[in-house]
């Protein structure tokens, strides 16, 4: 296997690629939208249970590629109990990680899951999969915006 | 042709020399290495299109039609040479039905909205295969909604195969158009066009035929086939891009009205009325892709000087080797492709997703398209998110399905 595949298809992404986390919907979600990337195919629907400013749970489920199985997998550990304001953050710190853009340095305590993000940031070198890796986070920026009405977001 | 045994097709003197012919496409002069399996998509361009174009702006090149100088003259005479290689090499039989346009969308976006409304009422109904691409779905799907048709599928089989029997059925005085595909972009299947065309004109339906992935790898002939409409896309025939052909029966072009209209399609223009041309010329309204119709001669004198049979057998070769080479990998499974498949292969790796599939062999310098392919419908009926296709050209030979192989072996080694 080339190195440089093993920098895109690290052991944690087929590892959640194959096993997915929190692969589920939630029964008392209070938050929900569809992500779908009519390019591929994929698509992702994420759960939220919010309680007042904090992302008491968190789940997905769905059919993808293993980068975006992984990246939602990965998201929903991160967020679960993060603060609304600090999972925007991380958003936004990942999005650029993952496209080659300028990241922001996150406050101490999130700087642990920025890490546990860190696998995915070898997407940057493959522009064409770069939505993958974003599609539930886009999912998941919806579903605070449409609250139960679950919106569909696009990527292609 | 799946369980034939392994064929190894034996360099004959003469024979299709495809790794030779590779030096004729520069593209894998610039990218060494590189395995292209995506012909099926878009076609590399042999040296002689390449050149042939910039020859043409260098020398030849004025508009069309137009002036009265010798320049014009001579650019006008090559864009109807274009014309006149085409005719040939679809042996039409007469040079004022063929229509050059943009691409095979384009063609089927001209009879469905020139040919359509003139001959189609509330009732009538259109006739296509579940393997029809996007492209001969979706502007028959909107001339039903314009004009309260019906649109029907005819369904193949388990094995890939157009059910004809099936197919027949759909049929009654109310078809008034068979629109189908020579050769299936997902599946490679090659679908038995002429009774399909008996069948469709026994009820007295018009047939149209989409011939992009037929035109480049078998020989073509419309009076054989019996069809009204046939079209192709120039880019996956060795052409350049944004150049397609209509062909239709002249007198099916002679009584539709015009499409896009504009300089050049007219006879006269008043306020009060305008006097069109007759065919081709009333479909090519505005200054056509001169440069692209000339490019596409080329390429189809590119496809002649090597042999529509010779291509034809070199291709359906090879497609038996690639089906031989990837059935027995374990997890890969082919999407069925009739008893006649032609230089398309669909599939999938069990567990993996086509996406990673296509990354994987991206990074073994392996070319191949991966998802819906533009046939949604399909994919839904067989219940693929999407599938990995590899598709043949010419100068593709066994290393390339080789290294196909060994890339598919090496992605299901990384997903195990």
């Amino acid at each position: 296997m080339s190195d440089e595949l093993r920098e895109l298809y690290q052991d944690i992404i087929l590892d959640h690629g194959r096993h997915p986390r929190n692969f589920h919907p939630l029964e008392h979600a209070t938050h929900l939208a569809r992500g779908h990337n009519p390019l591929c195919g994929d698509r992702v629907t994420v759960y939220l249970a919010v309680e007042g400013d904090r992302i008491a749970d968190v789940s997905f489920e769905g059919r993808g590629c293993a980068i975006s199985t992984a990246a939602a997998s990965l998201m929903t550990e991160v967020l679960k109990g993060k603060s609304i304001e600090d999972a925007k953050k991380l958003f936004a710190q990942y999005h650029a990680r993952v496209t080659g853009g300028t990241a922001e340095e996150l406050p101490e305590p999130l700087q642990e899951d920025s890490e546990r993000l860190e696998p995915l940031t070898g997407v940057k070198a493959y522009p064409a999969r770069v939505k993958c890796a974003t599609l539930p986070w886009h999912a998941f920026e919806a579903a605070l915006k449409s609250g139960l009405a679950g919106d569909t977001v696009k990527t292609e | 042709m799946a369980g034939a045994p392994l064929r190894k097709h034996e360099e004959r003197p003469g024979r299709f020399d495809a790794r030779r012919l590779r030096h004729e496409f520069p593209i894998f002069e610039t990218n060494p290495g590189l395995v292209f399996l995506d012909s099926g998509a878009s076609a590399q361009k042999p040296r002689s299109v390449i050149d042939g174009l910039a020859e043409f702006y260098r020398n030849d090149y004025a508009n069309v039609h137009r002036g009265v100088y010798a320049l014009s003259g001579r650019s006008t005479d090559l864009f109807e040479e274009a014309r006149e290689k085409t005719r040939a090499f679809l042996n039409a039989p007469d040079g004022r039905e063929i229509v050059f346009v943009r691409g095979a969308t384009e063609a089927i976006n001209l009879v469905a909205q020139s040919w359509g409304p003139a001959h189609l009422e509330a009732g009538d109904e259109i006739v296509i295969s579940d393997l029809e691409h996007h492209s001969n779905i979706v502007p028959w799907q909107m001339l039903r909604d314009r004009l309260g048709l019906k649109l029907l599928v005819a369904p193949t089989d388990e094995t890939g195969e157009l059910d004809l029997a099936r197919f027949e059925a759909l049929l009654s005085p109310r078809t008034r158009l068979v629109a189908v595909t020579h050769v299936s972009n997902v599946t490679g299947a090659l679908l038995p066009i002429e009774r399909i065309v008996k069948l469709a004109h026994a009820v007295g339906a018009k047939v149209l035929i989409d011939g992009c992935q037929a035109v480049p790898r078998m020989p073509v002939d419309v009076r054989a086939l019996g069809c009204d409409f046939y079209l192709f896309s120039g880019h996956k025939a060795y052409g350049p891009t944004g150049t397609g052909v209509l062909w239709g029966r002249y007198e099916l072009l002679a009584a539709m009205p015009p499409w896009q209209t504009g300089g050049g399609m007219i006879t006269s223009v008043e306020y009060a009325k305008t006097e069109f041309q007759d065919p081709p010329h009333r479909f090519e309204a505005g200054t056509p892709d001169i440069a692209g119709a000339v490019g596409l001669g080329i390429a189809l004198d590119f496809i002649e000087g090597l042999g529509r049979e010779a291509i034809f057998q070199h291709e359906e070769a090879l497609t038996g080797y690639a089906v031989d080479r990837l059935s027995p990998i374990p997890g890969v499974r082919l999407v069925a492709g009739g008893q006649r498949r032609l230089s398309v292969l669909s599939f999938n790796v069990d567990g993996v997703h086509p996406h990673d599939v296509g990354t994987v062999l991206d990074r073994h310098n392996v070319a191949v398209r991966v998802g819906h392919h533009c046939a949604q419908p399909l994919m839904e009926k067989l219940d693929l998110a999407g599938t990995v296709r590899a598709s043949l050209g010419v100068y593709n030979d066994e290393s390339d399905i080789d290294r196909l192989a060994e890339a598919v072996e090496a992605c299901r080694e990384m997903f195990r």
